[in-house]
């Protein structure tokens, strides 16, 4: 049987959103495929050394729950209905968030995403940054962590256009 | 049942049972059997499904109060 192959291309620089593609190429790799993520615009975000930079708004984000990770059930079970307006108006809102979901993170359990990303280089997953935009935004390849590799778009689609499983995340 | 190997991936979430499933079975020999236990009630089906995927036989699932047990014999 021909190994089967995944290819991931991330755009998404947020807490919530650096979940998916390192979730599903770990599980890739576990099950045997030759997997690679392509790291463009915002995606990344998530292959920089330092991911204190990676957070989660529930701002302007309807379908995001704000429940609190400590305290009593019934405190927990609160959800913490926000207008957006408010939400703009508080210094260090985003922070407070963000440290409250990485609780909410590791009280169910959750792996944190440098573990996450440390096992897909563990399991041979490829990763590979856009060239253009690591310029574009400024980026040393110092910024990211070793063992990437650099390329456009023709470099993504050698190993995509062999693909059984292509995302867009 | 009788086992080689025991991993215990309790309070773990996805994927992380699987991932470490993964590593303890690299740890054993073909036809060795690993227990795995697991309170991600999700891992019920993922470990059928890593199974279909990687030919390692998942030999039996129980669960007894919110605790998952897997038997899977190595290819």
């Amino acid at each position: 049987m021909d190994t089967k192959k995944m290819a991931i291309i991330a755009t998404k620089g947020t807490l919530d959103w650096a979940y998916p593609p390192f979730i599903l190429a770990s599980t890739a790799a576990a099950l045997g495929y030759e997997t690679q993520i392509f790291f463009t615009f915002y995606g990344l975000q998530l292959v920089r050394k330092d991911t204190s930079g990676l957070k989660v708004s529930p701002l302007g984000n309807p379908g995001m729950p704000m429940k609190m990770p400590f305290g009593p059930k019934w405190f927990k079970d609160i959800n913490w209905n926000m207008p957006n307006a408010i939400q703009a108006i508080i210094p260090g809102y985003e922070n407070v968030a963000t440290s409250l979901m990485k609780m909410t993170i590791a009280n169910n359990g959750v792996a944190t995403i440098p573990d996450l990303r440390g096992l897909c280089q563990e399991a041979d997953v490829k990763f590979i940054a856009c060239q253009m935009t690591v310029e574009l935004f400024g980026f040393q390849h110092s910024d990211f962590i070793d063992g990437m590799e650099y390329g456009g778009a023709a470099t993504f689609f050698e190993f995509a256009g062999e693909t059984d499983i292509c995302l867009f995340i | 049942m009788n086992f080689d190997k025991e991993l215990d991936a309790r309070g773990l979430n996805c994927p992380l049972p699987i991932l470490r499933a993964k590593k303890a079975l690299a740890e054993i020999p073909s036809g060795q059997v690993l227990k795995i236990l697991s309170t991600d009630p999700g891992s019920v089906k993922d470990f059928a499904a890593f199974a279909k995927q990687t030919g390692n036989e998942l030999l039996s699932t129980a669960e007894a109060g919110g605790d998952f047990t897997f038997f899977m014999k190595k290819k």
